[in-house]
């Protein structure tokens, strides 16, 4: 045995610097947002009270703006490239992903940003005071929290980074970005706030609990690959000589954690009471925004990183879509809130992107990328609606309130309509294009399990039409009960939500060839 | 590499038990033993530990903003010593990230001190 030597600070540091190389043009939609957010803080820490909510809704605005352009951008430079030291992959998905969450992120800052139906804004200004103290009575009267929309930004910063990471210490790193936020969020409700601040709670622990999941599983494929990047586990598991349990096992955690996030059962429980308890606003936002955000890193490390342990996958990921679609369609059967039908029915939505993940093929990427996109719009819209049926509690979100809505507020319960027979795939509307791109990506794959998850998808699809027809014919041909809550009138950012909302369902339906194109263009992976 | 590369780490790993054991041994034998009621509760920052409020009760989340606050500085250091230490191979590159670095982080201070986190009262 040598001597041991101790080796001199100058001898641990003889090491050989390399700087990451570093395309600005391609992060400038993630620094940006997270620019204006630090911006944001600052205007919360040194702006007067009373401009404050128009500076950060303009900043918020603008930046959101400034980062689509930049997008926007880097698609037509046609950009597909490998940058900061392969930590991001600025690829087709990820432009096309990014680009999704800048437009859903305006749209939903419309409604983060309304305050005119409710004196103050939807949110208060400190999540953690106690429900029932001097001080809760007292900032119910004061005017909301401006820190939303840094809240917002930084969330949409870190979905984005979550799109492009291309190894899983950076994408852990954008998982905590854009949830941490979110958990905040979801405590500041101004109405029921004992229900929000147990929504923030519930999430909070389950979704640090999914973490844990997901970083132990990357430590597990650190140890079987030695890299945590996406190509060096691919790799890796192409040459593997050794036993691949580690390999299986740390996905399998990782999955854990990315499941959770979109909400697929068994991982599912915590979606009904946070949707319900969370500002409706932020609830959009979770459902449209988180939704694309998790697909993209999930449809990337399925698809990047584990191409090449697709027939060990399949059988686990299908069985969770299947029993996600089962669950979601079953359960929001039985809802008696609204929001909770909408959370249930968001629960079955992730079980039919998985079906479109699941086809392994360019056609499968492409077609859950439009669904993303498509769900996004109809989901934000139908949350606009929400915040608009309110009575003296706030909204009313119990169903039996919306009876007879469509005699009192024509309008408002059309566009409902409309949104619902879209989430239930109607012809004319997105919800039948993008139902019909996933199964038909998954059909024309022609195995067994597609096949399997197709007819599954077929069948929920119709128990759902159910739960979302009742809401319609609730709203037309019921009485209204004793005391029906009233349709507020929409300010001009709620308008505009529920406008960009129902056109985008529309046109998606009527016309969805234009973005079917540019998904099928960009749905190419680089590794 | 050989299992050699640890012995320090056992060596120092020793060191620190017999460190402990040495000291609290001492302790035990020479110290004075003056009890009050201070001395004699469990120790929780700030929380009367029992007997316990009905319903959790309130407690001042004084310390905890503190504490929080700390975490913040301290992991500053952790990131900026080592680069202290490799400036030089680093460069203007290093030293504009870690302008930044310390950017944010004097942000979230800037913040806190605004909206009163570091007012004790």
């Amino acid at each position: 045995m040598n001597g041991f030597t101790i080796a001199t600070p100058a001898q641990v540091l003889a090491i050989d610097v390399r700087l990451p190389d570093l395309d600005y043009a391609a992060m400038a939609p993630m620094l940006v947002l997270f620019g204006a957010a630090c911006l944001g803080v600052l205007v919360d820490a040194f702006a007067p009270r009373q401009s404050r909510h128009t500076i950060q809704f303009a900043l918020s605005f603008i930046a959101l703006t400034v980062a689509l352009l930049a997008v926007i951008r880097e698609a037509r430079v046609g950009s597909r490239e490998l940058t900061a030291d392969v930590a991001l992959a600025i690829d087709g998905p990820t432009l096309f992903l990014q680009g999704t969450l800048a437009v859903l992120g305006i749209v939903a800052l419309l409604l983060v940003g309304e305050r005119a139906l409710e004196k103050g804004g939807p949110f208060v200004s400190q999540a953690a005071i106690p429900v029932g103290s001097e001080a809760d009575r007292r900032q119910a009267r004061e005017e909301g929290a401006t820190e939303v929309f840094p809240l917002t930004l930084f969330a949409l910063s870190g979905m984005m980074l979550f799109v492009a990471a291309n190894d899983l210490l950076t994408m852990f790193v954008a998982l905590e970005v854009f949830s941490l936020p979110l958990y905040l969020l979801c405590a500041l409700a101004r109405r029921r706030r004992l229900v929000s601040q147990e929504a923030a709670l519930k999430y909070f622990l389950l979704g640090a609990f999914a973490s844990a999941f997901f970083i132990f599983g990357m430590a597990l494929l650190y140890g079987f690959a030695g890299t945590v990047s996406f190509g060096g586990i691919h790799d890796a598991a192409l040459l593997a000589t050794t036993s691949p349990l580690l390999l299986f096992t740390g996905l399998a955690m990782v999955a854990v954690g990315l499941l959770f996030k979109i909400a697929a059962v068994p991982f599912h429980v915590w979606t009904p009471d946070v949707y319900q308890g969370a500002p409706t606003s932020v609830t959009a936002f979770m459902a449209a925004c988180t939704k694309v955000a998790a697909f993209g890193g999930l449809l990337r490390v399925l698809y990047v990183a584990f191409d090449r342990a697709r027939w060990d996958i399949e059988p686990v990921i299908g069985t969770i879509a299947i029993l996600t679609m089962l669950v979601g369609a079953i359960l929001a059967v039985t809802q008696t809130d609204i929001k909770r039908l909408l959370a249930y029915s968001s629960i079955a939505n992730a079980g039919y992107l998985l079906v479109g993940a699941l086809a392994f093929s360019k056609e499968g990427l492409s077609s859950a990328m439009f669904y993303l996109a498509a769900y996004g719009f109809t989901v934000i819209a139908a949350f606009a609606v929400i915040t608009l049926v309110r009575d003296d509690d706030g909204e009313a979100t119990h169903l039996s309130r919306w009876a007879g809505l469509g005699r009192e507020a024509p309008l408002v319960a059309g566009v409902f309509t409309f949104l619902m027979l879209a989430f239930a795939g109607i012809p004319l509307t997105s919800g039948f294009t993008s139902k019909f791109a996933v199964f038909g990506a998954a059909l024309g794959v022609g195995e067994a399990w597609p096949v399997a998850l197709v007819i599954v998808g077929v069948v929920t699809s119709m128990i759902l039409a159910f739960p979302y027809l009742r809401v319609v014919v609730m709203m037309w041909l019921s009485e209204p009960a004793e005391q029906s809550p009233t349709v507020a009138i929409p300010g001009a950012f709620t308008s505009a939500a529920l406008m960009v909302g129902v056109l985008a369902t529309l046109l998606l339906g009527v016309f969805p060839s234009p973005v079917l194109d540019l998904a099928d263009r960009a749905a190419e992976f680089i590794r | 590499m050989s299992l050699s590369a640890y012995v320090p780490i056992l060596a120092l790993f020793a060191l620190a038990t017999a460190f402990t054991l040495f000291s609290v041994g001492i302790s035990q034998i020479v110290g004075p033993k003056r009890y009050n009621r201070a001395k004699l509760e469990a120790y929780e920052c700030g929380i009367e530990p029992s007997p316990e409020p009905v319903g959790g009760g309130r407690f001042p989340v004084k310390f905890y903003l503190t504490a929080m606050l700390f975490i913040i500085f301290d992991i500053e250091i952790i990131f900026l010593y080592p680069w202290a230490v490799t400036f030089a191979d680093l460069g203007l590159f290093g030293f504009v990230e870690m302008l930044l670095f310390i950017g944010t982080v004097f942000i979230a201070y800037a913040y806190v001190w605004r909206r009163g986190g570091l007012d004790w009262d």
